[in-house]
Order: C-alpha cells, then sequence, then structure tokens
C-alpha cells in the first residue's frame, strides 16, 4: 500500500452548488496531513466522502488501501471519525459511551471495558468517567470524541476541526494526543483552521479553495512559495536610511527596500545566517545606529490570506 | 447481534435516564380516557355496550401513535448530535442501529400503554372476554405500534428538524385517530371519508381490538375491514411495514444532518 489515503478527482455537487471540483490527495501511511482552507471550501464534504460518510458524484478514493465506495465496510474497520462538531452520547456517562464504541467493534463486554479504562486515563477523564457525558466541558467533550474514534485503534484517522472551541492549554492537551497516534505509526488527515496547528501537527499540508486543492507543500514550502526569509532593520533618524540601506546591499549584494515613512529598510536573505553575519557586520562597519534587527519569515496565516485570495481584501481594510 | 444488544442496552439506558418520554406519549392517550371515558361516558353511547369500553382500544392505538413523533424525535437528535455520522463510519450494520430505536422505543409504548390501562380500569374500563384474547388483542396493539416505530425512524431521518417534527406528528396524532373509528363508529361518515377512515389501520386495529376483548364492537357494513378487521390490521400493517422499512434503510445510508 502506498498511500494509506488516496483520492482522485473527487467531485460532489449539492443541487447546482459545486462542491468539490475534482480534488486529489495522496497521504503516505505514518504521516500527517492538514486541510486548510476558508470556511465552505469543502473540507469537511471531503472528510465525509473519505470516511464513507458521503458518495462522490464522481472520482475515486482508497483509504487503507480500499475503495471507499466499493469497500465501504472493510475502510470502516480501519478507520477513527472525529467529526467537525463532537459526537457524544450525552445521556450516557464518558465511560458508557467509550463502552458502547468497544462493544460495537467488536471487542466484546470485557475488552470493551478494559479498553475505555485505558483510555479514560490516557485523556484524563478518569474523574469524570461516572458522569453523564452533557455535564463535561467542550474540552472534554472533545477529548471523550477523540478517545472514542481511538477505540478500536485505527490505521487511519480524520479529525475536522479537533481543536476549535478549545481554550490554548486544552488545545496542547489534545495536539500531544494526536502526536501519540502519530508515533504510533496512525495516518492523519486533520482539517484546521488554526494554521499553527497544521503547522505543529502536520507533515504536509493542502490548501483548498472552492473545492479545489489550490496548493500543496511541506510548511516550509508553501511559505517559501509565498516570500524568502528577510532581513529587516529600523533606524533612529532618516538621515541614516541611505548608509544602512547601502550597507546591507553590499552583505547581500541586492538592492533593499527602504520605507521611508517607517524608517525600515528591508533585503532578501538568499543564504540563511551568512547573509545575516554579513549584514550585521557591513551596519557594525557603516556606523549607523540600528534600533531593531530581525530575520522575518512570512508566516502561515500570509501564506494562507495569500493563496486563497482573502489577503487583498484584508490589506484594502489595513489601508483605510 | 451483539450490535443489536449494545445499542439496544443504550436507549434502555436513555430510557432509565429520562422516563419522561414515557410520560411524553401516555399523556394524549390518558386525556382521552378521561375526557371521553369517564367525562363524556354519560352522554355518549354505543350500541351493544358501554362507550368507556369502546372507547379504550382507541386510546391504546393512539399510544402507538403518539410513538411516531417520540421516535423520530429521538432518531433526529442523534443525525443533529453527529451520533448517526460515528455509526455510520464503523463496521456495523445498518440496520442494527435503526431496529434498536424501534425495540427500545416498543418498550416505551408497552410502558405507556400499561398506564393508560391502568387509568382505563379506573374509570370502568372491563376486558369481557378470555385471557387468550385479551392477550391477542394488545399484541395486535404492540405490532401496530411497532410499524408506527419504523415509520418514526423514517420521520426522523428524512425530516431532520425538530420543530418541523414536532409539528407534523402532532398533526398526525390528531388526523389518524379522529379519522378513524376511535371515538366513533363511522356510521354518520360520508362515503368516500368512510372508506378512508376504514382502512386507516387505526379503525381496524382498534376494531379488532374491541372484538377480542368484547368491548362494544361497532361493525356495520359490508368492506372488508369492517369484516375482518384483524385481518385488514395484519395486511395494512404488513404493507405499511414493507413500504417503510426499506425506505429508513436507504434513508439512514445516505443521512446526513443537515
Ligand atoms: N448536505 C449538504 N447540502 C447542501 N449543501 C451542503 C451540504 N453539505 C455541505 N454543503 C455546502 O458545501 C459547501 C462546503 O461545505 P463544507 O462543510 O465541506 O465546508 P468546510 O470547508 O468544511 O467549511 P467550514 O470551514 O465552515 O467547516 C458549503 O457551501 C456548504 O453549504
Ligand atoms: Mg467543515
Amino acid at each position: 500500500m502506498e498511500f494509506a489515503i488516496q483520492a482522485e478527482g473527487l467531485k460532489k455537487r449539492f443541487g447546482d452548488h459545486e462542491v468539490l471540483a475534482g480534488v486529489d490527495l495522496s497521504v503516505p501511511p505514518g504521516t500527517v496531513l492538514g486541510l486548510l482552507g476558508p470556511n465552505g471550501a469543502g473540507k469537511t464534504t471531503t472528510v465525509r466522502t473519505l470516511a464513507t460518510l458521503l458518495a462522490p458524484d464522481a472520482g475515486r478514493a482508497t483509504v487503507a488501501g480500499y475503495d471507499v465506495v466499493r469497500r465501504p465496510r472493510e475502510v470502516r474497520r480501519r478507520i477513527g471519525l472525529a467529526g467537525q462538531y463532537a459526537a457524544v452520547d450525552e445521556l450516557l456517562t464518558g465511560r458508557e459511551n467509550l463502552v458502547l464504541i468497544g462493544r460495537l467493534m467488536g471487542l466484546g463486554r470485557r475488552g470493551a471495558q478494559t479498553r475505555a479504562e485505558e483510555l479514560l486515563d490516557g485523556f484524563g477523564l478518569q474523574d469524570a468517567a461516572g458522569r453523564p457525558s452533557k455535564t463535561y466541558s467542550g474540552g472534554m467533550r472533545r477529548r471523550l470524541d477523540l478517545a472514542a474514534c481511538l477505540v478500536a485503534s485505527p490505521q487511519v484517522l480524520f479529525l475536522d476541526e479537533p481543536t476549535t472551541g478549545l481554550d490554548p492549554a486544552s488545545r496542547i492537551t489534545l495536539w500531544q494526543q494526536v502526536r501519540e497516534q502519530i508515533a504510533r505509526g496512525v495516518t492523519v488527515l486533520l482539517t484546521t483552521q488554526y494554521l499553527e496547528e497544521a503547522d505543529f501537527l502536520a507533515d504536509r499540508i493542502t490548501v483548498f479553495g472552492s473545492g479545489r486543492v489550490i496548493a500543496e507543500g511541506t510548511a516550509d514550502e508553501l511559505k517559501r512559495k509565498v516570500g524568502d526569509e528577510r532581513l529587516e532593520i529600523s533606524v533612529e533618524r532618516s538621515e541614516s536610511l541611505d548608509a544602512a540601506a547601502a550597507a546591507l546591499g553590499r552583505a547581500v549584494s541586492e538592492a533593499p527596500a527602504v520605507d521611508r515613512e517607517t524608517r525600515r529598510v528591508a533585503v532578501r536573505l538568499v543564504d540563511g545566517i551568512g547573509g545575516v553575519a554579513r549584514a550585521a557586520a557591513e551596519l557594525e562597519r557603516s556606523g549607523v545606529p540600528v534600533i531593531d534587527f530581525a530575520v522575518r519569515r512570512p508566516s502561515l496565516d500570509e501564506v494562507f490570506l495569500q493563496l486563497t485570495g482573502t489577503g487583498a481584501q484584508t490589506k484594502e481594510s489595513g489601508d483605510e | 447481534m451483539s450490535e443489536v444488544l449494545a445499542l439496544t442496552g443504550r436507549q434502555m439506558t436513555h430510557l432509565r435516564r429520562t422516563p419522561e418520554k414515557i410520560i411524553s406519549v401516555s399523556l394524549t392517550p390518558i386525556a382521552m380516557v378521561v375526557i371521553l371515558g369517564y367525562l363524556f361516558a354519560s352522554v355518549i353511547s354505543v350500541k351493544d355496550g358501554e362507550y368507556h369500553d369502546y372507547v379504550m382500544a382507541g386510546v391504546f392505538a393512539q399510544v402507538g401513535l403518539a410513538c411516531v413523533g417520540a421516535t423520530a424525535l429521538g432518531v433526529a437528535s442523534d443525525l443533529r448530535a453527529g451520533l448517526t455520522d460515528r455509526f455510520r463510519s464503523m463496521p456495523i450494520s445498518r440496520a442494527s442501529v435503526l431496529f434498536a430505536y424501534t425495540v427500545a422505543d416498543l418498550v416505551t409504548a408497552a410502558a405507556a400503554m400499561g398506564a393508560v390501562a391502568g387509568i382505563g380500569l379506573l374509570v370502568g374500563w372491563r376486558i369481557h372476554g378470555g385471557f387468550l384474547e385479551a392477550v391477542a388483542g394488545f399484541a395486535l396493539l404492540l405490532g401496530f405500534t411497532y410499524a408506527m416505530l419504523w415509520l418514526g425512524v423514517l420521520i426522523g431521518l428524512a425530516m431532520r428538524n425538530m420543530e418541523a417534527i414536532n409539528g407534523v406528528t402532532a398533526l398526525a396524532l390528531v388526523l389518524f385517530s379522529f379519522l378513524s373509528n376511535s371515538f366513533m363508529p363511522l356510521r354518520g361518515l360520508p362515503g368516500w371519508l368512510r372508506a378512508v377512515a376504514e382502512w386507516n389501520p387505526v379503525s381496524s386495529v382498534a376494531e379488532a381490538c374491541r372484538v377480542l376483548w368484547g368491548n362494544a364492537p361497532a361493525s356495520a357494513g359490508a368492506s372488508l375491514p369492517v369484516r375482518h378487521p384483524e385481518l385488514a390490521s395484519v395486511l395494512t400493517l404488513g404493507v405499511l411495514l414493507a413500504v417503510v422499512v426499506p425506505l429508513a434503510l436507504r434513508a439512514f445510508r445516505t443521512a446526513a444532518a443537515r
């Protein structure tokens, strides 16, 4: 099995609204793919299709080596799905929720109970295990939801916005739990609105825009696509701007951009730390008083905004 | 099989934690017993018996009708909570999930019928017949209820929206019990309406029970459901199940919360 998840030309329309317009994905086993995209881009629809909940109109997909349309049962044996909204039975306790899933996955009564206790321990839910899950906080529900989709130790995990609505501490806890799964060799497809989440968890990132893949690569590759690292310095007085620009130009042999208003000089860095060192030395020699000296990389947010075309609007509103 | 057990167990836990469901499906029928069987019994008269006897079979059938809404709401709330997605993403059979809803709600219905029977006995209802006939009557009522539960499953999956389900099933409850012989023999109705009401399974089930229980059966007429209510009940319920069950399974296969 070359890919744990593979999709080719997936299409889906609801009425006359084309939600997936030919989606291609391939995720090697044991890796994590982050799916990014604005609201309504079709992330959930993709996940639901791969998790056998939705039949595609065209295209094909395999998960864990099985076709999602022709062999759904084989796929279902091997996946765990945590949907966009935590799916827990509110009237059952946390423990009962997990035991139910275990029994349905064929672990047997005893096996399901043992597995439930393991997961309750692992997810820090042991104290609340005997309470109906409707009394759980959002973070606890999310953890229970994730635990529920891990009951049968799936090979492939689908997580649809797993940390939306969680506070930073709960988010980090959940990330650690996902990382544990990754360390076990589970393949993960993760959709998220949080770019730092994709940066932290995903090996590769696919950016969605209106039902198609508009960019694909590692976080670094995507960042490079938008722009290289830049060295930015600020000087105290505008008179020293030209001297600073000349110094930077000598260091990296490229004309720097000068912004007189903010008294800043910026230049593209091509050879990493070497360029930084030469720039520092040239500035030192020229005796220009520098108040800020920083290497900036484009953030994944910038990548996202630029790729999905929402960047322009943000800039306009920023200028007003 | 273990799937069905586990899922039915879940539903039974729900019932234990929210026994209000039993009250909600027995409320209207109990009100009918009190209003018709007790308050109006002296002003309404039926041939060959007491009105409080006549009315009970239809009231029991009303429990079955009330279960349509209760079941549909349970199904829709699982759909909304994402549990249906979870079940559908697991390697279990579609039928077992839906079957579990109907088994557990049949228990709810039986408990509600018990409550209705208790109130009925208080207002003077009695079964004038043998033990086996009494049991056969309740078995028929449960069979009717079972068909209604599958209808509820289908409505829950198809309509999804709680308010809409509430409205439609409440209307159906009123329509199906008043367009039947539950509270009044059908003699006075105009021809076509009478045919509709006679073929309403509520009529044939209630009439069959009245025959079995010696509760003032109203049979007058030549149509099949009037002459052979038990046959007509089994027939209409069989057809209903044969239509509704495959539709419900199909709806479950493509179910989505919106
Ligand atoms: N069952 C459905 N019927 C009709 N339209 C649907 C259905 N499911 C999804 N859509 C539409 O498809 C589009 C994509 O939805 P989807 O949920 O896949 O987006 P998403 O990328 O997950 O967005 P979000 O970030 O908001 O979760 C939306 O415009 C949505 O309205
Ligand atoms: Mg979504």
